[in-house]
């Protein structure tokens, strides 16, 4: 026990002394913060779009009129000109083009029924959709404005967000980018200090004293443990004050789940060190499946999109189960009940990637 | 000449002789590619519905059928009161819930508008408003389908067209990217994302590693240029660029036929401009540091996050706010990553790209000078 707790030390030591780590510690993930949750947003607010007017008629000068309203839309430029609208397109200055052909109030006053020319820009990905969505909402409202002999609804729909009613990115990015961040300085700082140890050869002055492997990595983890928390409790503080996130939960069940999750990120990191040889091999490696792992975990795109087999591997994904318990326990206020199935999955990492990751340290120390 | 060759050869059988490090290089754009392709999506299908039917009746047994009928939804609860669903929805079991009100159908024959609330998770925005649009789309068809015997008992004398509410079809073109297939947004960013590590990360990294071994006083004494030294260090990792870039147009190409409607020719000059931008980038970044680990850290947080979160690879950038679009416009990944969408999906041409390319050669023009005047500072 004392032998961990004057290595721990030492570490301690180590980590206070170097100024670069700490910054890696300290500051970057603020940092990253900040401008990840300004900047991971797919929000769709005035998105410029070209009109072609060929009717120019009350009705189709009101649709124009109701779109630009609409707060979706700003009208980036308009003329009766299809080559104009398309050149807008292929530059990129507008994300869509509407065209309205010139029989448009004829038809919808005789026929009822008329038809709007949407040109999105694909190029845009999901963003495309929902200006689809928007412009056809617009669409749908005129027509029903158009039509006051039409029966009044029978059925009167509410609808409401749940969690997130004002619909803002924030309170959903920030709880996922907290797990990022706790899983950077985890799986990063540990996997890089045992290999710095390894590449300056002190590892092996460490093997020879009578300190046993377990003691030896307890007290190497013990400290990014702590750290990895003292990270989490940081951007908890920023989020609250910065962005105001919601806490609706028990912070110390997340407290809690962060801690058995803390345990499987190390344990990532010491299995890595043990597999390579450089600082250099230890940081693309990390990188590496760092990467592939919050691709993965719903961080940025809902795991429910993704193709069924990936679903599937996404389970054995430690980063997925915490973004889950935190966005549950932050937005959603769940309880040790709602999330005790991704909290055993995690448990049961910790437990299993512990232990593979101690069995090949021994086996490259020997 | 002879003592360049033989740096390249040197630097050559360092990256080779580096497995874990080329593997990582060259495995992880092959991955990611893949990634983008399958598991990177937005699309919102099979929702996991709850109903909250406090008194079932046949008009919410048809509303419920038409909601598992749409494909869109699956029924994957159907309790009396909303408080039952509250811990499916905190584990996420429920997406979404129809709340019908007790006499439903009694309220729907009669004078009263029956209410209807569906509450959505609303947790991630985007999926929260796709929903609630599912939703009541099929409701709207319900009540479509329903109104047309009551209207016509309620306004007698009317002729029946004048009485239906006028509609206003909607066709839609999506242009460049008719399915909108992310791994065809994608896979430009990566190409970006790619000869960044490459480019910054590596020549960072190499560079530094000189320093820090102190074999980089051997190379200053022998009788290589200083261009010479820079040259032989970075051009090997340049060939790992370009053949990793290559690797992930084909890998795009075949797997998921991404299309590549321009010039293959402009696409491979724009990226060996935006190499040569992220090579002075590297190249600054070693010169200012002496140690692996700062470089390291110093190239990760000054090239690759703002590569990555900024150029609009992942994240459109007119949804930043807008001090955030200003400093985008400082990072070559942007400029960079539209034109090789214009490129790619638009299949357009300078005639078209030259503001962008304008910027970028401007930005290699500033960053080689003060990289190599930074260089020669050190040398001195």
């Amino acid at each position: 026990m004392r032998r961990i707790a004057f290595l721990a030390q030492a570490e301690i030591l180590h980590i206070v002394r170097d100024r670069v780590l700490l910054a890696q510690v300290l500051v970057a993930p603020i940092i990253q913060l900040l401008i990840l949750s300004n900047a991971a947003t797919f929000e769709i607010r005035d998105t410029p779009i070209y009109v072609v007017d060929f009717d120019r008629t009350t009705a189709s000068r009101a649709v124009v009129d109701r779109l630009g309203a609409s707060g979706h839309f700003t009208v980036a430029g308009a003329a009766p000109s299809l080559d104009r609208a398309d050149e807008a397109l292929l530059a990129g200055t507008v994300t869509m083009a509407v065209v309205i052909p010139h029989d448009f109030e004829e038809s919808l006053v005789k026929v009822g029924v008329a038809s709007v020319e949407l040109s999105v820009n694909g190029e845009k990905g999901s963003a495309a959709g929902i200006v689809q969505a928007y412009a056809t909402q617009v669409l749908a409202d005129y027509a029903q404005a158009r039509s006051p002999t039409a029966p009044s609804p029978r059925i009167d729909v509410r609808v409401r967000g749940r969690y997130n009613p004002t619909l803002d990115y924030r309170d959903y990015m920030v709880p996922g980018i907290l797990v990022a961040l706790v899983t950077m300085v985890g799986t990063l700082l540990a996997a890089q200090n045992i290999a710095r140890e390894k590449e300056l050869g002190t590892l092996e002055q460490l093997n020879v004293t009578p300190i046993t492997r377990g003691e030896f990595i307890v007290a190497k983890l013990l400290p990014f443990w702590v750290l990895g928390l003292l990270d989490l409790s940081l951007g908890l503080i920023v989020g609250r004050l910065v962005f105001d996130i919601p806490m609706r939960g028990s912070l110390l069940l997340l407290f809690g789940a962060a801690a058995v999750y803390l345990v499987v990120a190390l344990a990532i990191g010491l299995w890595i060190s043990a597999l390579v040889e450089t600082q250099q091999q230890a940081m693309f490696v990390t990188f590496f499946i760092v990467i592939i792992y919050l691709l993965m975990s719903g961080l940025f795109t809902p795991v429910d999109s993704m193709a069924p087999w990936a679903q599937v591997a996404s389970q054995i994904n430690p980063v997925r189960h915490f973004v889950t318990i935190s966005r549950a326990v932050l937005m959603k206020g769940a309880g040790p009940a709602e999330i005790a199935r991704p909290l055993l999955i995690l448990a049961a990492s910790a437990v299993v990637v512990l232990s593979v990751a101690v069995r090949q340290y021994r086996k490259r120390t020997v | 000449m002879t003592a360049l060759i033989g740096l390249l050869r040197k630097e050559w059988f360092h990256i080779l002789r580096d497995r874990r490090t080329l593997a990582v290089l060259l495995g992880l754009p092959a991955i990611q590619v893949v990634l983008f392709g399958y598991a990177i999506r937005t699309d919102v299908n099979d929702v996991r519905l709850g109903i909250v039917d406090p008194s079932p009746d046949h008009a919410t047994l048809a509303l419920r059928d038409r909601f598992a009928a749409s494909g869109v939804f699956r029924i994957v609860a159907t309790v009396p009161r909303l408080a039952d669903l509250d811990a499916l929805f905190q584990t996420g079991d429920v997406q979404q819930a129809v709340v019908f009100e007790p006499g439903f159908a009694s309220r729907l024959a009669g004078s009263t508008p029956a209410s209807l609330l569906v509450l959505s998770d609303a947790t991630e925005p985007n999926t929260g408003s796709l929903l609630q649009a599912y939703a009541l789309s099929v409701v709207e068809q319900y009540q479509r389908d329903l109104s047309p015997p009551m209207s016509s008992v309620r306004v007698q004398g009317r002729a029946w067209r004048a009485d239906r509410p006028a509609v206003i079809v909607p066709q839609t073109r999506m242009r460049f990217n008719p399915t909108r297939e992310s791994s065809n947004l994608f896979v430009p960013g990566l190409m970006a994302f790619v000869l960044t590590i490459i480019s910054s990360l590596m020549t960072a990294i190499s560079l530094t590693r000189e320093k820090e071994t102190g074999t980089m006083e051997t190379l200053l004494v022998s009788p290589l240029r200083p261009w010479a030294i820079i040259v032989g260090k970075v051009a090997p990792y340049l060939v790992v660029g370009f053949a990793s870039v290559v690797g992930v147009l084909v890998e795009a190409r075949l797997v998921f036929g991404v299309p590549l409607r321009g010039s293959v020719l402009l696409l491979l000059g724009e990226g060996a401009l935006y190499i040569l931008v992220s090579l002075a980038l590297g190249i600054l970044v070693s010169a200012s540091t002496s140690s692996q680990r700062v470089a390291m850290v110093v190239a990760l947080l000054g090239t690759m996050l703002p590569n990555v979160l900024l150029s609009g690879f992942v994240f459109p950038v007119e949804s930043m706010p807008a001090p955030l679009q200003v400093i985008a416009n400082v990072v070559p990944g942007r400029w960079f990553v539209l034109i090789a969408r214009g490129i790619m999906l638009k299949g357009i041409g300078l005639e078209y790209l030259w503001r962008e390319t304008l910027i970028l050669a401007a930005m290699a023009a500033v960053l080689l000078v003060a990289s190599t005047r930074s260089f020669k500072e050190r040398l001195v």
